[in-house]
């Protein structure tokens, strides 16, 4: 396989997870409610699915165990943003300090202990003789199809649908579509939720496929990459897909560019995304500062009922 | 919005997820916006309900809670060297915790602490490197010097995107938090790496000139004297100076301090670089003072318990020095359990759950509970 | 099916001690354009909101068609058949015309390419019958306030909508889009609907409408045909007999020009021009007085004056000086001082005490600070004596201001802003949301700063505030001075047509 391939191969690999999480904060703020718990709700979702999974030796039981986790804590956040009108950024901010210690508690006893299986993959035996792509698609995991799906089927419904109307009525101008009769509480909640469990997959996606075992701090700041990536995609799952492929692609250069042998400490490789980050956000913000981001309008402001324009 | 009797009501109704039909009453949660000032027992409560919350997890792992808390209370409060170990510990939280308050009186969000402290401890230990011969004075300060610039200066990254380039300060300093971590890696392994150190990598250990005093045979050091002269002149300098003025000004009403002719940009560059400069010291006070060597893991995320700190003591000097104590002790109890098997990173289980019911609480209180029955028939 | 459509009988809305509407009786018919005349404040939008579901009454009775309703909420409105154009429209921005339209619609989970075409295919047509022209598939935000404004009517009309409420529809309507929506409304009345149009533009009420209502404090003053009246006789009703009022004794003043603002132009937020050409001028020891229907520049006037807000092209002039750019400390520095429309929005810091928020201008001066430092004692007696001379009741020096009662808060304001001696005082709805002793004092304080010799540049919606105050009384309108008049000769009517957008006339004597 030559360097190209294996690049893609390793950009899909460790941007699936980024994709999962991206697309979770999606909803969550087109909904109107800012998350920035992912970085926690990863950490829970894979500890979740190691527990799981090594005490059960069942995959699928991992994963619902893993989306019935993430989602009651995505239920808290919505009660503490929609319901009392919380703080979202310190609500947010909890989550994640919550889910950190939480998951270090929790995966001690399992730390390290490597799981039963990786992420399984879908062979396509007629696919892997098509040149190029035959090799990254024809042995993929379920996992990155299931985002590939996703992106797809948010994409249809966010601009296809009249719930996906209605998502973004929520999330733009709640008074409006309260007005009109549309249910803002229940929109907001469903979709937190929602997203929590995304971000949770997107956690048991990286334990699966990417680190065999459980260990502390798994996630190395991944779901804050994620949050920022949100913003980088203006919210809009397709562009999602691009770049969150595109910082797997950089998370994976490090190593990369390692093996070819560079003199580069591998260090500053890894600095990339994290400073890519703030570059790209530093870009948006300047090329965007007279024409409307797409950020959602009500984004982070919570809704009262009587409080009318 | 209506104004009656001059107060600013809006009803709002908790939506059930499943409507019922044919009630009689209704608990009707009325929001109060004008009760912004909630008592000051939330913090006490929210402690309390986290406590239990954790308790919970703590009998899963088949242990009996109160056997649990009363050992890290033990632990960090018990005994003599308990006591200074929490001091030691609470030392960071304050300087740290007081850096993330003064910015949050702007609504700042300063959560690259843990980075800011990583460059402070950095560049501390770059005198102890380049300048290794230096007299204890001269050598302390300057690693004080540098502490704070370094951390001053990675403040500043944090706040230049968001004045000029509108980039939420969260995302910026969360990212500078992991690449001062990698930065941390590389002079640890690589330039700054002891070559006599075969066990423990990190830096040549300090000197006695390169490490601060220490009361007696404790651990606990001089850095608690800066994180308390800090904690007194940023009390004096709200209240009595100039700058102090305006930053009361912004945070309690940013529209009318524009209309005083009040530059806000310059203040939260001004902000975050105390922010920073602060962690700095914390950076510089840690690894000067307790660890003596530049390492790996040289904070158990000080920054981020820092924050939960802070918000604690509502952003009050005196709070700041309590809440930092109790965190402080938190930290040592979390590791005096893990004798008996459990994690430490309970405590940061626990520092979450406070701060989540703190959250809560904040807001519960605002809401009052209404009992009103529901007509069916006319109008008003 | 002619006939009254709408009847509101005996309606009565209090919010808190002020009686917004006060035993109104209304009714409209179907196919008719009925216009609700009134100033700014006079209760008919609280009338119409009632009427919409967006209040409830407190007391009194509404029937559409002959039935009695119970409107409770915009839901019920909507289902009776009534449908409201408010003046800040409820629009998502980031959605198109046609999906605002249809939102909450319960038709159709799936809305593909085909589903769309259709809509818009149905959109346009309902459009297009009422002679509304639009973008169907823009979003919001691309579109001018007109063709948003469409978008809401045709909104009402998709949803069945037979009675039509349009709150001040043409404030924010050019000229060439007046006629159009005109030709509109007269459409739907052609169809048999209800339009009813609340506005206080007396020439558009007697151009477009078949019957008008005129409030006047909250009050239905009396209800009549447009043929059988004209505009003087409107405007006699609207603003109310000639009252005598009280002028403020005062000697003629002859002082030097402080204030010139030549030829100005300002432009608001959204690129929307506020200040066209504009020019003013203020002398020391007068108080001149900006009259005007809010929304006609004032806000951007006052905001150019104190350095918050700059302007493009012309000159402005302040004590012998070319003020070079807008800047918040300069204006504080030369002397401008500001009270603002919203107190507590924008003059007050809520949270902080009396003497934070007595400090706010001038604590950088040597008096209030030293080497960076606030010279805490002197500061506290300063404000001490201030809160005293000023009468401004509050228990303690440290009480948050939010607690003080308007008036209060208003001479603490005021307190601020007069103390270091002003050469001249911006002041705009300064007696806003104040009782009667408050209201006195607020003028007996402009006075004192007119006899100290500083210029008073008065911005107010309160025609007799400005004439019992104002030296001279100047129009605004559209964003430039339409007129001007002085102590002596200025009366109601007269200033009340130019308000309304109507020129200098021959006037019969009145």
């Amino acid at each position: 396989m030559d360097f190209t391939t294996q690049l893609l191969i390793a950009a899909i690999s460790a941007g699936t997870p980024l994709l999962l999480a991206t697309l979770g904060g999606i909803l969550n703020e087109r909904a109107g409610i800012i998350q920035l718990g992912a970085e926690g709700l990863m950490l829970m979702g894979a500890v979740t699915t190691c527990i799981v999974y090594i005490r059960s030796g069942n995959l699928l039981l991992a994963l619902l165990a893993t989306v019935a986790v993430t989602a009651v804590l995505g239920l808290l956040h919505s009660f503490l943003c929609v319901t009392l009108r919380a703080n979202q950024t310190m609500s947010g901010l909890a989550m994640t300090l919550f889910g950190s210690g939480l998951s270090a508690y929790l995966g001690k006893p399992i730390s390290g202990i490597p799981l039963p299986g990786t992420s399984p993959k879908l062979h396509l035996a007629w696919l892997e003789n098509v040149p190029f792509i035959g090799k990254i698609f024809g042995n993929m995991d379920y996992l990155t199809w299931f985002s590939l799906l996703l992106v797809l089927a948010l994409h249809l419904l966010i601009h296809r649908t009249s719930w996906g109307l209605h998502l973004r009525a929520v999330g733009d101008s709640p008074a409006t579509a309260d007005v009109m009769g549309i249910r803002v509480q229940l929109i907001r909640y469903s979709y937190v939720i929602t997203g929590a469990a995304l971000i949770g997959l997107a956690g048991a996606d990286m334990v699966l496929a990417y680190a065999p075992t459980w260990n502390e701090g798994l996630t190395a700041g991944r779901g804050w990459i994620a949050v920022g990536l949100v913003i980088f995609a203006r919210w809009n799952p397709l562009r999602a897909l691009f770049c969150a492929y595109f910082f797997g692609a950089l998370d994976s250069l490090g190593f990369r560019i390692q093996l070819l042998g560079s003199a580069v400490p591998p260090y500053f490789l890894k600095m990339i995304p994290y400073l890519v980050t703030i570059l790209v956000l530093m870009y948006l913000g300047y090329r965007n500062r007279n024409k409307p981001s797409g950020t959602p309008e009500a984004l982070g402001v919570p809704y009262i009922r009587e409080q009318r324009f | 919005m209506s104004l009656e009797n001059g107060r600013n009501t809006a009803g709002a109704f908790l939506e059930p997820l499943s409507s019922h039909s044919g009630k009689r009453f209704s608990l009707r949660f009325e929001y109060d916006a004008s009760r912004i000032r909630s008592p000051w027992w939330t913090p006490i409560v929210s402690i309390i309900l986290a406590l239990l919350l954790c308790a919970l997890f703590i009998a899963a792992n088949g242990m009996n809670p109160v056997l649990v808390y009363e050992k890290m209370f033990r632990g960090a409060f018990g005994t003599a060297y308990g006591l200074t170990e929490t001091m030691v510990k609470a030392i960071p939280l304050l300087l740290c915790g007081l850096g993330i308050a003064v910015a949050y009186r702007i609504s700042v969000w300063n959560i690259g602490a843990e980075g800011q402290l990583t460059v402070g401890a950095m560049a501390a230990t770059a005198v102890t490197i380049y300048f290794p011969d230096l007299p204890s004075f001269w050598s302390l300060s300057l690693m004080l010097l540098f502490g704070i610039a370094a951390g001053a200066l990675w403040g500043l990254l944090t706040a230049i995107p968001r004045t000029h380039f509108g980039v939420n300060e969260l995302i910026t300093s969360l990212m500078l938090n992991y690449v001062a971590l990698l930065a941390l890696d590389y002079v640890v392994f690589g330039p700054w790496k002891d070559p006599k150190g075969f066990n423990f990598p990190g830096s040549p250990m300090f000197t006695a000139a390169q490490s601060l005093p220490v009361l007696g045979s404790t651990r606990l050091h001089i850095g608690l004297l800066f994180g308390l002269i800090a904690v007194v002149i940023y009390y004096l300098m709200i209240r009595f100076t100039k700058w102090g003025y305006e930053l009361r000004l912004i945070g309690a009403n940013p529209i009318a301090a524009r209309y005083a002719g009040i530059p806000i940009k310059r203040h939260i560059i001004i902000v975050m670089l105390i922010s920073g400069g602060l962690a700095g010291i914390a950076g510089m006070a840690e690894v000067s003072g307790v660890t003596h060597k530049l390492m790996q893991g040289i904070s158990p995320g000080y920054g981020y318990t820092a924050i939960i700190v802070a918000w604690l003591a509502k952003l009050n000097p005196l709070g700041l020095i309590v809440t930092s104590i109790l965190f402080g002790g938190l930290i040592v109890g979390g590791y005096s359990v893990q004798t008996i098997g459990l994690p430490s990173s309970i405590s940061e289980m626990l520092q979450g759950s406070i701060l989540f019911f703190l959250i809560a609480g904040d807001m519960i209180y605002r809401f009052r509970i209404r009992r009103s029955r529901v007509q069916l028939k006319g109008g008003r | 099916m002619r006939g009254t459509s709408v009847e509101m009988r005996g309606i009565v809305k209090k919010f808190g001690s002020v009686t917004a509407s006060d035993q109104v009786d209304f009714s409209a018919n179907a196919g008719e354009i009925h216009a609700l005349l009134g100033e700014n404040g006079a209760g008919k939008s609280t009338v119409m909101s009632m009427l919409s579901g967006v209040y409830r009454a407190d007391e009194g009775e509404i029937f559409i068609h002959g039935k009695g309703a119970q409107i409770r909420s915009p839901k019920d409105a909507a289902q009776l058949g009534v449908g409201m154009v408010f003046q800040n429209f409820r629009l998502v921005q980031s959605l198109t015309a046609a999906e605002n339209i249809v939102l909450g619609e319960k038709s159709s989970f799936w809305r593909g390419r085909k589903w769309i075409k259709n809509k818009h295919k149905e959109i346009k047509a309902l459009a297009e019958r009422f002679g509304l022209n639009f973008p169907v598939d823009r979003p919001i935000w691309q579109l001018s306030v007109g063709e948003q404004q469409r978008v809401e009517i045709v909104k009402t009309l998709y949803r069945g909508a037979d009675i039509i409420i349009l709150d001040e529809p043409t404030s924010v309507l050019t000229p060439g889009e007046v006629e159009q929506l005109f030709e509109t409304l007269r459409v739907m009345k052609q169809a048999g609907k209800t339009v009813i149009m609340t506005t206080h533009k007396m020439k558009e009420v007697m151009a477009s409408s078949d019957r008008i209502s005129v409030m006047r404090k909250g009050k239905m003053i009396a209800t009549l045909t447009t043929a059988d009246t004209d505009e003087l006789e409107l405007a006699r009703l609207m603003v109310g007999k000639e009252v005598t009022i009280t002028r403020q004794e005062r000697e003629a003043t002859e002082g030097d020009s402080l204030l010139e603002v030549k030829d100005v132009d300002v432009y608001a937020d959204h690129g929307r021009k506020a200040l066209d050409h504009f020019s003013l001028n203020v002398c020391k020891g007068e108080i001149v007085g900006v009259a005007g229907v809010a929304g006609n520049g004032q806000k951007e006037l006052a905001e150019v004056l104190t350095g918050l807000r700059g302007w493009r092209s012309g000159e402005i002039t302040f004590d012998g000086k070319t003020v070079k750019s807008a800047s918040v400390r300069g204006a504080i520095d030369s002397g401008i001082s500001h009270v603002p429309e919203n107190r507590m929005k924008s003059g007050l810091a809520g949270r902080l005490g009396s003497v934070d928020n007595l400090l706010f201008k001038s604590y950088r001066s040597e008096e209030h600070s030293k080497f960076g430092f606030l010279k805490s004692a002197k500061n506290r007696l300063w404000s001490q004596e201030l809160v005293q001379r000023f009468n401004v009741k509050t228990p303690e020096l440290e009480t948050p201001v939010q607690q003080l009662s308007g008036g209060n808060q208003q001479k603490l304001l005021f307190a601020r802003e007069i103390s270091h001696r002003p050469k001249l005082m911006v002041a705009v709805h300064p007696t806003q949301g104040l009782d009667v002793g408050a209201t006195a004092g607020v003028h007996d304080l402009l006075m004192e700063l007119r006899g100290s010799g500083s210029g008073v540049l008065l911005i107010s919606e309160d025609l007799d505030e400005l004439l019992q105050l104002s030296d001279r009384i100047l129009v605004i309108y559209n964003g430039s001075i339409i007129g001007e008049s002085t102590h002596e000769e200025a009366n109601r009517e007269s200033i009340g047509l130019l308000m309304a957008g109507i020129h200098n006339r021959e006037e019969s004597a009145v």
